[in-house]
């Protein structure tokens, strides 16, 4: 590659334009090219599944509590499972819920916010109250009063995270839509006779999205956080699912073992900095003014 | 904001006019009325814990009675009776409200106490690792934010920012096994799980805090003995808060940083050290007190995990309990109980602005 660049110059700048184009500015920093990467390995290795799993997740195949060793580079766990595939296999659990998570938090908490923003009144009034109680609670523990009520399993989990997390987006979507409803541009096109439903497809939504995606990049780390928690708790992903949460839970009561939780939550630890990485570089770049209603709004 | 008692001009006559019209001192109506609304929240936070704990399609009946027992129907009837199932639900929120004001809130079906008497035991517990907790954050975590705006762009604010964004990402569950293993387990440098050594007794129950309650019996062992089991818990808990606090400290002071009047105060020649903290830090310490109250909520979220961990019984190992056996009191109780130390939390806040920030108090 630098051969080529101190041969011909232009031809280079013209790849290296053409590279950063593809890249946006905002993740070149060595933060956010870690976390890039680092997040795009793990969902590869959830994407590609058994491809890259040395054994079956769920195959009693081994002596019990080996440490690790050539042939498990993770040790096996109290039922002669190789932990090494369970955590590659716990990527396809963790990672896509904790994306759905956050999608159905922007959508339920984007639709909220966005009629709160533009109808006010009663609308707005409702939908605030209600974010008003829900943020009333710590997180874990209303989330985990929901999953326990609804019956543990993932997909409660997810419902359960759920309620406790479109607030967020609610409040943020809300105070934007309120900042751009009553500007010139928007004014000037109902006058011109835009419908309402028109009006905030073309000139309130547009400017609503950015802000709210980089607020949910910054919040995958969270949503995978309080799954994984809620499933160490045992009110998530059941046994024998391979979920690095439950995996941890399984480890407290082997404790001489220290491979069986060590190796599960260095994995959600990279999930989540990676994550926190991409959302940091990405906030850093935007305008120093959302970036104050992004962070009032992440830590809920 | 005091009122005038003879209006010179005709704004400031203005301002008078609208302060007479409402009763009180601004300060007072402010006071006043951020309390009425954490009332109406309290209210609203029972409102939630009832319809959300009662519209479970879990059964109560065959989790907290045994199979044999739930296939009698009259043994069903009379557990159903006792705890007053078999009534409508306003009637039963009703019933649970009334109840409250006299201070009852009901009777567990898991222990069989009265919530309140399980509560009080575990309430000190848990906010005796929150308190130390928060107060660590805040040291640690506000003055790391100071030090990182201060060296903005220098290897420092790097380092700090890796070190703030590592301590928001660390799984708080994990953090809290692996340094179980490694000090208790391992190295034997800290306790055990729980509050006290088997071997100690606790100290005569006067606040229910252990460390508070030895130190006013003289019992200075078992002080010692609850101190050493608390550090651990209150150090895992920290690293989060003290991530978050770094973060945002470093923001609310940089946007500060930036403004005319401390380059005001600069170019006149006042000592660094004082621009930082009469200038700055006062301005930024409004947005920096939003934070801590979120913080202490994170916080009250992470002891649910912790406690796991370390067998402490605290709020989070009874909301663990009482939720995974869908005793309803209990979480109920749970949950009213930590909903009302997070809405007093962020009263404490709000009216910490008016206090800071007097522009707050006239809107």
């Amino acid at each position: 590659m630098s051969t080529v660049v101190s041969a011909d110059p232009l031809r280079s700048s013209g790849l290296r334009a053409r590279f950063r184009k593809r890249i946006p500015q905002a993740w070149r920093t060595p933060l956010g090219v870690t976390g890039a990467a680092v997040a795009a390995l793990w969902i590869l290795v959830a994407v590609l599944g058994p491809v890259l799993w040395p054994y079956g997740p769920l195959a009693q195949d081994f002596p019990r509590l080996e440490a690790p060793s050539g042939a498990h580079w993770f040790g096996t766990d109290e039922l002669g499972r190789d932990v090494f595939t369970r955590v590659l296999a716990g990527a396809q659990v963790t990672v896509p819920l904790a994306l759905l998570l956050v999608g159905l938090s922007v959508v339920v908490g984007g639709v909220l916010g966005l009629a709160a923003g533009f109808f006010g009144r009663w609308v707005d009034e409702t939908v605030m109250r209600l974010t008003d109680l829900v943020m009333a609670f710590p997180i874990v523990i209303l989330a985990m009063v929901v999953a326990a009520a609804l019956g543990a399993s993932l997909v409660n989990a997810v419902l359960a995270a759920l309620v406790v997390s479109w607030p967020a987006y609610a409040r943020v979507t809300r105070g934007l839509v309120v900042g751009v409803r009553t500007a010139d541009y928007v004014l000037a096109d109902r006058l011109l006779g835009f419908s309402a439903l028109r009006s905030l497809r073309t000139d309130i939504v547009p400017m609503v999205v950015g802000p709210v995606l980089i607020l949910a990049t910054l919040d995958i780390g969270t949503a995978t956080l309080l799954l994984s928690g809620l499933s160490f708790l045992g009110l998530g992903a059941k046994p024998p699912t391979a979920e690095w949460g439950s995996m941890v839970s399984t480890a407290v009561q082997n404790f001489d073992s220290w491979w069986l939780g060590v190796f599960p939550g260095l994995a959600i630890l990279t999930v989540v900095m990676a994550f926190n990485f991409l959302g940091d570089a990405l906030r850093d770049a935007v305008d120093p003014r959302t970036a104050g209603v992004l962070g009032k709004a992440e830590t809920r | 904001m005091s009122v005038p008692s003879e209006p010179s001009s005709a704004a400031e006559g203005a301002v008078a006019d609208r302060d007479t019209h409402r009763p009180g001192h601004p300060l007072a109506r402010y006071v006043l009325r951020r309390i009425g609304v954490s009332a109406l929240l309290v209210l609203g936070v029972t409102l939630v814990t009832f319809v959300l704990t009662n519209l479970v399609p879990g059964d109560t009946v065959a989790a907290n009675l045994g199979q044999q027992a739930a296939e009698d129907p009259t043994i069903v009837a009379a557990y159903r009776a006792h705890y007053g199932l078999d009534k409508p639900l306003p009637e039963q929120y009703l019933t649970y409200l009334g109840n409250l004001l006299r201070g009852d809130l009901g009777e567990s079906q898991q222990t069989h106490r009265s919530v309140v008497a399980d509560l009080s035991a575990a309430v000190p517990a848990t906010l005796e690792i929150a308190i130390g907790a928060i107060v660590l954050s805040i040291l640690v975590g506000v003055g790391l934010g100071v030090v990182a705006a201060v060296r903005r762009g220098h290897l420092t604010d790097s380092a700090l920012r890796l070190v703030s964004l590592v301590g928001i990402s660390v799984p708080t569950f994990w953090l809290a096994m692996v340094a179980f293993y490694v000090f208790s387990y391992q190295l034997d440098i800290a306790p055990g799980s729980g509050r006290l050594s088997p071997a100690t007794t606790a100290p005569p129950d006067v606040t229910g805090l252990y460390t508070v309650d030895s130190l006013l019996a003289g019992q200075w062992v078992t002080f010692g003995d609850a101190v050493a089991h608390l550090m651990l818990p209150t150090l895992v808990l920290t690293l989060y808060t003290v991530g978050l606090l770094t973060r945002f400290t470093r923001s609310a002071v940089l946007e500060v940083l930036d403004q005319d009047y401390v380059r005001s105060a600069r170019a006149k020649g006042l000592p660094g050290r004082t621009v930082l903290v009469r200038y700055v830090l006062r301005a930024a310490l409004v947005p920096i007190l939003t934070v801590v109250g979120l913080a202490f909520g994170a916080l009250l979220s992470g002891t649910v995990l912790v406690e796991q961990i370390f067998s402490w019984p605290g709020m989070g190992s009874y909301a663990y309990q009482a939720a995974s056996h869908l005793d309803l009191p209990g979480v109920m109780g749970v949950g009213l109980v930590v909903g009302v130390i997070y809405v007093v939390i962020n009263l404490v806040v709000d009216l910490l602005y008016g206090a800071i920030d007097p522009r707050v108090r006239v809107t």
